[in-house]
């Protein structure tokens, strides 16, 4: 009996200290250290509104927009709210098809050769924001003819918005696609 | 691979081998009682601790004493989450206005977090407040963590001491496992973690305007909320464009470096450390997997010491190192291949399904392997998209029984039953006495041992079993044919040895799942633990026995060999027909192109 007294009282201070102490004092320190990445990481645009996260990736198909990685999230693509992969086998057939639905309206748009698997397999969040730079330059003449611009222009804000691997080893070079298309747009701060 | 993956792989290795020993020093001297650097800051702390909760620091247990107060603990811990669970609506910090959890899924998820294994049937983004993750499931993740080095430390003791029944203080441990270890650690990792852009606040969820507004199909819902079906009973939907999401955001950090450290799992997020907000960059990615295995590998450290034979502690590593190394092997290779069905679509690389691009593919295996080799669980991809024999090499490392590096302090613990069973083993081979650090191996040892490791392959064979022949269970499977069974399989092992990841396609939400998973998780934890507490207690009353001639030395390379092999031979007798019947079969199906 003294034990479960010590066990009910032990589990009272451990969650005071462990629970409320320690992310209280994360939070303080996370908000004057670091407060942008604390608060998710916002982009502001040119004229201070609001335009999403810089981690959080955003559903586009309109041939004027570079395309992200599929997206399985709940509801609709890209929808913070049901973040999750697609979870479907690689053998399954209905996984499949969706595969090749989407290789071909890469086809449609202009494609030729080989695509890179990450166009065309949803991605493990829903909710990434990156592409490969091969990824993104496949896409190239179709944005510009969409928008009217000469394919150099376009390949240069790609070059733009194109990060190398961190600390010059970890991860791989990757291409921030809701960044890019903002930038597009005009929206991003210069 | 190219030569950064390399890189980042042998730096990731070469920094977790220059922790292992001050860090494995570090807690040998916490738990010996003995001064450390935190000390003059944390033993004032620590002494008003025990004189609130009536503890006396000096009075030792013997372990069916240690082994009442874990269970009265965890019984405690399992209570009260549930009750935090089932009145979320009513508690404070729930900005989003989450609904209580039903009581099957409450009990599932209060049993998953005290156990150490967070399988999560729930979304966290949808249906927990700040207030559970904070309060609720921060904590259990410090308090679980906490017991399971606790019970590893009582083992070790038990290797340690001579004729004496006392395994040391329950309490105590677990106080120090939490004040000198897990607590420090994980402040400074989750600021690190924050710095990456890991978020970490208290504001409610933020709605921001997409650039390009997206319509997509909805269920039709009626006056009342709910769903509309036409004439054959099918939903309805309409068409509606959405021109704005909602951002989930919460005290992530916080929770994201207790959950790698304590081995826990739990995601924040469904996405669980494959969001972009629990895990952000390649940095934080490889600070994560080392948070995994630091504890445990560095355990193997702290039994060297305290048994007076360091080498014995790295020969366990080693067994470990190689295992973990084996299956990065094999999965990176599998995946690096990618998946034939898709090449013939007219699609190049690797297999992308499920992962996320900023990781390199190389960091994605690593995270798997340390994941499910430790009881972890945290997922940076989804295991259930990986391909057959990809997909089967984290089914396997939980199968094994999470020895590769292992849950904190079971992990340990687990590992050392199997060194017990390969030393007798071995002498029953040779004709010499089975002894283990000085300590004769009989017959109450081996039954221990034995219960140890069997007992989470019985629950997972049994349960998975009957999963089959069960309609609804058999219901939930997303994914046909062998692939389905593998989901199953992948869902028993998961929960009965603590690991909590999933294949995730399985809908786990429902009542048989809910409840026979809480069973599994409950035997996969406590049996273990009940069983070494207790052989520890009968190796402590033992007198030691100078090694002679006739030992088996169990810190050299030949007996580092022979526990590998008894660990892969236990392992393949036990899974051999059901893995061949799922992961197998769908990797030859694969392979054949049908």
């Amino acid at each position: 009996m003294k034990d479960l007294k010590s066990a009910m009282v032990m589990l009272i201070i451990f969650t005071v200290i462990c629970g409320c102490i320690y992310p209280a004092v994360v939070t303080g320190f996370a908000r004057v250290l670091f407060p942008d990445q604390a608060r998710g990481s916002f982009i502001t645009d040119g004229r201070g509104r609001d335009a999403g996260s810089r981690l959080i990736g955003q559903p586009f198909s309109d041939p004027r927009y570079f395309w992200p990685r599929p997206s399985a999230t709940a509801g609709f693509p890209y929808n913070p709210m049901g973040s999750g992969g697609s979870n479907a086998g690689p053998t399954t057939p209905e996984y499949l098809k969706g595969v090749g639905d989407r290789v071909k309206s890469y086809r449609e748009s202009g494609v030729t050769g080989p695509i890179p698997a990450e166009l065309v397999q949803a991605s493990a969040s829903g909710l990434d924001p990156h592409l490969s730079p091969e990824a993104v330059l496949l896409q190239v003449p179709r944005v510009a003819r969409a928008r009217n611009l000469s394919e150099e222009m376009v390949t240069k804000a790609v070059a733009h918005a194109t990060e190398v691997r961190q600390l010059g080893f970890l991860g791989e070079p990757r291409v921030n696609v809701l960044e890019l298309n903002l930038e597009l747009d005009g929206r991003l701060k210069r | 691979m190219n030569r950064y993956e390399w890189l980042q792989t042998l730096l990731l290795f070469a920094t977790l081998l220059a922790l292992v020993r001050p860090l494995g020093r570090f807690m040998a001297r916490v738990f010996q009682g003995e001064a450390t650097v935190l000390s003059p800051l944390l033993a004032p702390c620590e002494n008003l601790l025990y004189r609130i909760c009536g503890v006396d620091r000096d009075e030792e247990m013997d372990w069916r004493r240690y082994a009442r107060a874990v269970v009265l603990f965890n019984l405690v811990l399992v209570v009260s989450l549930f009750a935090i669970l089932m009145l979320q609506h009513l508690l404070p910090l729930n900005p989003q206005k989450l609904p209580p959890f039903s009581w099957q899924l409450a009990l599932n998820t209060a049993v998953s977090f005290v156990t150490n294994t967070n399988w999560q049937a729930y979304s966290g983004e949808q249906e927990a407040s700040y207030f559970t993750q904070m309060v609720g499931l921060t904590t259990h993740n410090f308090v679980s963590a906490a017991t399971g080095i606790a019970i590893a430390i009582a083992v070790i003791r038990g290797f340690a001491r001579r004729r004496t029944s006392l395994l040391g203080n329950f309490w105590v441990d677990l106080t120090r496992a939490i004040l000198y270890l897990l607590l420090p650690i994980s402040l400074g990792a989750a600021l690190v973690l924050v710095s990456q852009g890991t978020i970490q606040n208290l504001t409610p969820y933020k709605t921001v305007p997409l650039l390009q507004p997206v319509r997509y199909d909805k269920a039709k819902l009626d006056g009342r909320g709910v769903p509309v079906t036409d004439a054959t009973g099918k939903p309805v939907t309409e068409s509606v464009t959405a021109q704005e999401v909602t951002i989930p955001l919460g005290p992530v950090a916080s929770q994201e470096a207790i959950k790698e450290l304590g081995t826990n799992g739990g995601g924040f997020f469904s996405a669980n450390s494959a969001h972009p907000y629990e895990n952000p960059t390649p940095l934080s990615h490889m600070v994560e997997i080392l948070l995994i295995l630091l504890i445990s590998g560095s355990l193997t450290c702290t039994f060297g010491v305290m048994v007076g034979n360091p080498r014995q502690g790295w020969a366990l590593l080693g067994v470990m190192l190689f295992l973990l190394l084996v299956s990065f092997a094999v999965l990176q290779w599998a995946e690096t291949g990618g998946n034939p069905l898709v090449a013939d679509l007219g699609v190049s690389g690797a297999n992308m399904e499920g992962k996320e691009l900023r990781f390199s593919l190389a960091g994605t295996s690593l995270f798997t392997v340390a994941t499910t080799g430790t009881s972890c669980g945290a997922v940076a991809a989804m295991h259930d998209s990986l391909t057959p024999l990809g997909g089967m090499v984290p089914l396997s490392l939980i199968l094994l029984g999470e020895i590769v590096f292992g849950g904190v302090g079971s992990g340990l613990y687990t590992m050392l039953a199997f060194a017990v069973i390969a030393v007798f083993v071995s002498g029953l081979m040779i004709g010499r006495t089975p002894e283990y650090l000085g300590k004769k191996i009989e017959a109450t040892e081996m039954w221990m041992a034995i219960v140890t490791v069997l007992v989470a392959g019985v629950v997972v064979l049994v349960l998975s079993a009957s999963a089959m022949i069960t309609p609804a269970a058999v219901a939930s499977m997303a994914n046909p044919g062998a692939h389905g069974l593998s989901e199953v399989l992948y869902a028993f092992a998961s929960m009965a040895n603590n690991n909590g990841s999933a294949f995730a396609g399985l809908n786990a939400n429902v009542t048989f799942y809910n409840l026979l998973g809480s069973l599994a998780m409950l035997l996969g934890r406590y049996a273990p633990a009940v069983a070494m507490l207790a052989m520890a207690g009968s190796l402590a009353g033992k007198k030691y026995v100078p090694p002679s001639l006739g030992t088996l030395p169990t810190d050299k390379l030949p007996f580092a060999l022979w526990l590998t092999l008894v660990i892969l031979i236990v392992g393949a007798l036990t899974f051999f027909p059901a893995l061949s019947l799922g992961p197998i079969v769908e990797q030859l199906t694969m392979a054949g192109g049908t």
